[in-house]
C-alpha cells in the first residue's frame, strides 16, 4: 500500500494529511493508544474535556503533542447549548486552539444528537470565532442548517457511538455528501475495516473512528486496517465505480464465437 | 477573619483569603499544560490565573484533556 497521499483532506484551510481521523474515547492504556496512533497514521485525534484526576500520572495532550498529532477538543457528555458552549470555551483556553468536535446529544441511551441544541450551540460558537465540526445525525437538512450557519466540515453518524453497526443509512450519506460544500467526516459506528472503506467510497471526505479501534481485540491491527481501507475507499471513488445495474452486462462481447455443430454460422 | 471555603471540582476545600486560581492549579496538576479553568461557570484565562482570586463560596472547575471523543 503506497505512504504517498496525493490528495490531502483540507479543513477550514488546514492540510491534515490523512483521512483517517482517531478518537480517543474507549482507550485501555496509553501504550495501547499509542500504538493504535503509529499505526493509523493519523494527524487529527479527539479528546474530551474532563476534570483533572490527581491520580492520573500519565498527560493525554504530552502523548499526542510528542507525536506530532492535533488535538481536536469534543464536547462529548453535553446535553445543552450552554454546557457545550462553556466546554468549548474551556478547550480553546486549555489546548490553544479554536477547533472543535460539537457534541450535544438528546440522550443517554442512544447518544444521537440533539439538532436543536446543536443548531444553537454551532451558531452561537461559529460567531464567537471557533472551526465548529459538529457530529451530526444523518438527516441531510440538519446537515445543511449546520453548513449555513458556518461549520467547517458536517459529521454524521453511521450508527450510535460505540455501536459498531457501520453505516445504517448510506442513501442519507451520499444525499449529505452531494449538497455539502464543506468536507464530510463519517463519525459514529463504525465498526471494521470494510465500514469505513464504504464511507470513502459513498464521497466522505474523511472517517473518524474510535471505538472500533480502541477497543478492538488488536487496536494497533485495527487501526492498520482502517488506514488502508480508508485509502482503497477513497482511491475506488475516485477511479469511478461501475454504475449498478438490473441485469447482467456481459464482459466478454458474443461476437467471433464458435458456431455450434450443425447450426448456421452467424 | 479565617477563609471560607469553595468547591473546586465538586470537592469542598478551605479557601486562604487572597487564593489565586493559579495556586488551586498548582496544587491540582502537576503541570498547567492542557488544562483550563472556569469559576462560577465563567473561563478564567490562562494569562489571568495568578491575578484572579477565588471567592468563598465559588465553584471552580480544572479540566483537562481525557480519553473521549
Amino acid at each position: 500500500m503506497t505512504d504517498v497521499e496525493p490528495d490531502p483532506l483540507t479543513i477550514a484551510g488546514t492540510d491534515l494529511g490523512s483521512r483517517l481521523l482517531l478518537g480517543t474515547g474507549g482507550m485501555t492504556s496509553p501504550e495501547s493508544l499509542a500504538g493504535a496512533l503509529r499505526a493509523s497514521g493519523t494527524s487529527l485525534a479527539t479528546v474530551a474535556v474532563r476534570r483533572v484526576d490527581p491520580v492520573t500520572r500519565h498527560s493525554l495532550v504530552e502523548l499526542l503533542d510528542g507525536m506530532g498529532i492535533r488535538i481536536l477538543p469534543n464536547t462529548a457528555g453535553c446535553f445543552t447549548a450552554a454546557d457545550a458552549i462553556l466546554t468549548a470555551q474551556l478547550a480553546r483556553d486549555a489546548f490553544a486552539t479554536d477547533w472543535i468536535k460539537l457534541e450535544v446529544i438528546g440522550d443517554d441511551r442512544t447518544l444521537l444528537p440533539d439538532p436543536v441544541e446543536l443548531l444553537d450551540a454551532a451558531e452561537r460558537l461559529v460567531d464567537d470565532g471557533f472551526v465548529v465540526l459538529p457530529y451530526c445525525g444523518d438527516d441531510p437538512v440538519v446537515a445543511r442548517r449546520l453548513e449555513q450557519v458556518g461549520c467547517s466540515a458536517v459529521m454524521p453518524l453511521g450508527s450510535p457511538i460505540g455501536s459498531g453497526l457501520g453505516i445504517r443509512n448510506p442513501h442519507n450519506i451520499e444525499l449529505i455528501v452531494e449538497q455539502a460544500g464543506v468536507p464530510v467526516v463519517l463519525d459514529a459506528g463504525i465498526g471494521t475495516a470494510s465500514d469505513a472503506c464504504l464511507a470513502m467510497e459513498l464521497g466522505c471526505s474523511a472517517v473518524l473512528v474510535a471505538s472500533a479501534v480502541t477497543r478492538a481485540e488488536d487496536p494497533a491491527g485495527m487501526a492498520a486496517a482502517m488506514r488502508d481501507a480508508v485509502s482503497a475507499g477513497r482511491a475506488a471513488r475516485r477511479a469511478g465505480r461501475i454504475a449498478r445495474r438490473f441485469v447482467a452486462e456481459a464482459s466478454s462481447s458474443f461476437e467471433g464465437m464458435v458456431a455450434p455443430e450443425g447450426t448456421d454460422a452467424v | 477573619m479565617s477563609g471560607g471555603t469553595c468547591t473546586v471540582n465538586g470537592e469542598t476545600q478551605e479557601l486562604a483569603p487572597g487564593t489565586t486560581v493559579a495556586v488551586l492549579v498548582a496544587r491540582w496538576c502537576p503541570s498547567p499544560r492542557g488544562v483550563a479553568v472556569a469559576v462560577n461557570a465563567e473561563v478564567v484565562p490562562k494569562s489571568t490565573w495568578d491575578r484572579t482570586t477565588v471567592a468563598p463560596g465559588d465553584a471552580v472547575e480544572i479540566v483537562t484533556a481525557a480519553a473521549g471523543g
